[in-house]
């Protein structure tokens, strides 16, 4: 009962952490799909969104506003709206220059574009890591006694829920709308798409956007679960956010949400049984295996190789 | 036209001010565990102002803007020129360099202490660039994880004179051979994988030895590092004011003249300079033998080289392994330096700095990448009150250079014909 009851605990946190990078990876895994690019300054976008609603939040309750929902729905409006444009931005200035060129060019762009973002936050907010309020507490407890406790936090839930709502409208609004119809036009063949009047340009930007609206989400749901922000924590994450979209099949998005729902479950194994320091070689050492045994992930298509 | 311009401009001043103001214009201050926010004071609020409009403006009349610099002739009119016969061109190469050498090697007798130590280090991202240049600028292989392989060289030579005491000069084949032996083993797996594969493997596995050398603290000392790193000896001439170990001499007395420490600092530098010269000069052999020109040919086009029966895995390997090798030179180097090294020493982003000297110099070219090197270290040092922009620049530089210059400063030229565009 007892191993049970921890086990449960380690899969419940796993899926917390793994629900949030399944959020941030479906930004890569989507721009990927179109112009087949790693978009390397994603996880500075996730990291941006989290400091726009940790200041919304800090500004509103300083402005006396206590009802805890309208809070939390505003910070998530401006998070998502910063880093929307934000994304938009960086898709203009950084990738569509170079769009079309060998394919290190972009890379070495966007690393750069992820080396000034991670520095205009550092700038402007210090490098300290600043606490993020715990404005959700409290949970239910399972287990009694003195044994172990399994606990729920409400937090956990929030986190779950959030989550199923942007996947579900991520996935009508690709599967329902004009514009998500486009968008997977423009992933089957760009250049098709272009002929048949669909502006490719707006779709591609529009990807971003989306990306970084839910990376935005990402980044409030994680730095109140965490409970601190620091101009570093995107880096990690968006290479974590990476491996799940690599893991699930690059280019398909139900792939990056089984991907990071696995990621997360084995990281949070791996610091319940053996060790919390390892956590991160794990997941890396995971992504190598991945790369190595199977490129196309557990979704994804083949790549035929065209001569 | 004039108002679909406006309203795109008035668009792009928006979005300015979206992703300006909320970051830069509210501090957010932690006071114990109350976190309050506090308004920016005014000069940087009509800062983003001023952003907002310069943008405008720029998109406003970007085409104006954009007519007006390519009417400006081109700094560098080199471009359309021929290039010189190869031949011409290295020997005029060779002799500028020659005479840089010698103008370095006696350099560090007529400054102060501090800029010698600077110029080490130079030398050790020059070390660092070159070798990396092998692998991204010839090879074509983007490997974000180089440091790991500095850390390697670095590691050797710190652990290996903790556990038996070894000397500087045995142990700086040892890092570089460690160092390609790591090179080696990660290679020969990963470079199947596609260029943008191959990147975020790299960086994971720069990632995976950080945390290893973080976290094993019973070999590494974990973040606490390694300290006690010996300095290099001259012929078994130490350079410390007292003889540490048996049997050696101490340099000042052999030579009777006053203990200072200055002597250490040159001498480092010195064997910097030899390394760094080394290291130059056995990668331009390189790329003139058959291996160098299959990187080459590899990097520009895969299918076409392979259908000439170059084998694509040993190609790329002997890249991968000889870029590790000089990392594992500039590591020991680095360690003995210091004399201490921690993970803290051996991130990613120092990865990307390395990176960016490489793409900076132009990909390839000797030249321009130790230009690059001396420039991104030193530029920094001379102006200090802006060395906290130091990394958002770095990175404003990088893209910038991929938007408009992605051949780099001084990009590696080669004799071709440009066939001419029918009208």
């Amino acid at each position: 009962m007892q191993d049970l009851l921890y086990f449960s605990q380690q899969l419940i946190n796993g899926l917390t952490i793994g629900s949030t990078y399944a959020l941030i990876a479906i930004g890569y895994t989507m721009v990927y799909g179109i112009i087949g690019m790693i978009n390397f300054a994603h996880g500075e976008i996730y990291m941006i969104g989290a400091y726009t609603a940790l200041i919304a939040i800090t500004g509103l309750t300083a402005l006396g506003l206590a009802w805890l929902p309208l809070i939390l729905i505003v910070a998530l409006l401006c998070a998502m709206i910063v880093s929307s444009s934000m994304g938009w931005a960086v898709e203009r200035v950084a990738y569509r220059p170079v769009r079309g060129r060998h394919r290190l060019i972009p890379l070495i762009s966007a690393i750069g574009m992820s080396i000034f973002l991670q520095n205009y936050v550092h700038l402007a907010q210090g490098s300290r890591n600043i606490g993020f309020p715990a404005l959700i507490d409290g949970g239910f407890n399972f287990g009694s006694g003195d044994g172990f406790q399994m606990s729920l936090s409400y937090m956990q839930i929030t986190i779950f829920i959030t989550t199923l709502i942007c996947m579900t409208a991520l996935s009508l609004f690709i599967s329902r709308s004009r514009t998500g119809r486009a968008c997977r036009a423009v992933s089957q063949d760009l250049g098709m798409a272009n002929l048949l009047g669909i502006d490719t340009n707006r779709i591609i930007s529009a990807t971003f956007v989306i990306g970084a609206a839910l990376a935005a989400v990402a980044g409030l749901l994680l730095g109140m679960y965490y409970g601190s922000v620091d101009p570093l924590f995107g880096f990690i994450a968006g290479l974590k956010a990476f491996t799940a979209a690599v893991l699930g099949g690059i280019g398909s998005i139900p792939g990056a949400m089984l991907g990071g729902l696995i990621l997360g479950v084995a990281e949070s194994m791996t610091s319940g049984y053996l060790s919390g320091e390892y956590k991160d070689v794990i997941s890396f050492s995971l992504l190598i295996l991945i790369l190595l045994f199977k490129p196309t992930g557990l979704l994804g298509k083949p790549e035929v190789e065209k001569i | 036209m004039a108002a679909n311009n406006f309203r795109h401009a008035l668009f792009c001043a928006f979005i300015t001010l979206i992703i300006s103001y909320p970051i830069i214009g509210f501090n957010l201050e932690a006071q114990g565990i109350n976190v309050t926010l506090t308004g920016a004071d005014a000069t940087t609020i009509v800062m983003v102002l001023l952003a907002a409009v310069i943008v405008f403006l720029f998109q406003m009349f970007r085409e104006q803007i954009m007519g007006g610099l390519k009417s400006i002739p081109h700094p560098l009119p080199q471009s359309n020129k021929e290039p010189m016969a190869e031949n011409r061109r290295a020997k005029i190469e060779s002799w500028v360099l020659t005479g840089i050498v010698v103008l370095a090697l006696f350099w560090p007798f007529f400054v102060s202490r501090g800029s010698v130590d600077l110029a080490t280090l130079v030398l050790i991202y020059v070390m660092l660039a070159l070798g990396l240049n092998v692998v991204v600028g010839l090879a074509g292989l983007l490997d974000l994880g180089y440091v790991a392989f500095y850390a390697v060289g670095a590691y050797t030579f710190a652990l290996l004179s903790q556990y038996t005491g070894i000397s500087f000069w045995l142990a700086l084949p040892i890092g570089a051979l460690l160092a390609a032996l790591f090179g080696l083993v990660l290679g020969f797996p990963v470079l199947r994988l596609r260029g943008d594969y191959l990147a975020i493997v790299t960086l994971g596995f720069g990632e995976i030895i950080r945390i290893l050398l973080n976290n094993w603290t019973t070999l590494t000392g974990g973040p606490n590092g390694i300290g006690g790193i010996p300095d290099p000896t001259l012929f078994g001439m130490e350079f410390g004011r007292r003889v540490k170990e048996e049997g050696n001499t101490s340099f000042h007395e052999t030579f009777g003249i006053a203990y200072s420490g200055e002597h250490k600092v040159i001498f480092l530098y010195l064997i910097a300079l030899v390394l760094a010269v080394f290291t130059a000069l056995v990668i331009r052999r390189f790329m003139r033998m058959p291996v160098g020109r299959a990187w080459e040919a590899l990097r520009e086009d895969e299918i076409a080289a392979r259908s000439l029966g170059l084998s694509r895995t040993a190609v790329k390997l002997s890249a991968f392994t000889i870029g590790a090798f000089f990392a594992g030179f500039a590591g020991t180097v680095f360690a003995s330096k210091q004399g201490f090294i921690s993970p803290e020493s051996f991130v990613f982003l120092e990865s990307a700095i390395i990176l960016a000297i490489v793409v900076l110099g132009g990909m390839g070219s000797q030249i321009g990448v130790v230009l690059a090197a001396i420039a991104v270290t030193i530029l920094p040092e001379l102006a200090r009150e802006f060395s906290e922009y130091r990394m958002l620049i770095f990175g404003a530089a990088m893209v910038l250079m991929m938007v408009w210059r992605p051949q780099g400063l001084m990009p590696m030229r080669r004799i071709h014909i440009e066939l001419k565009r029918q009208e």
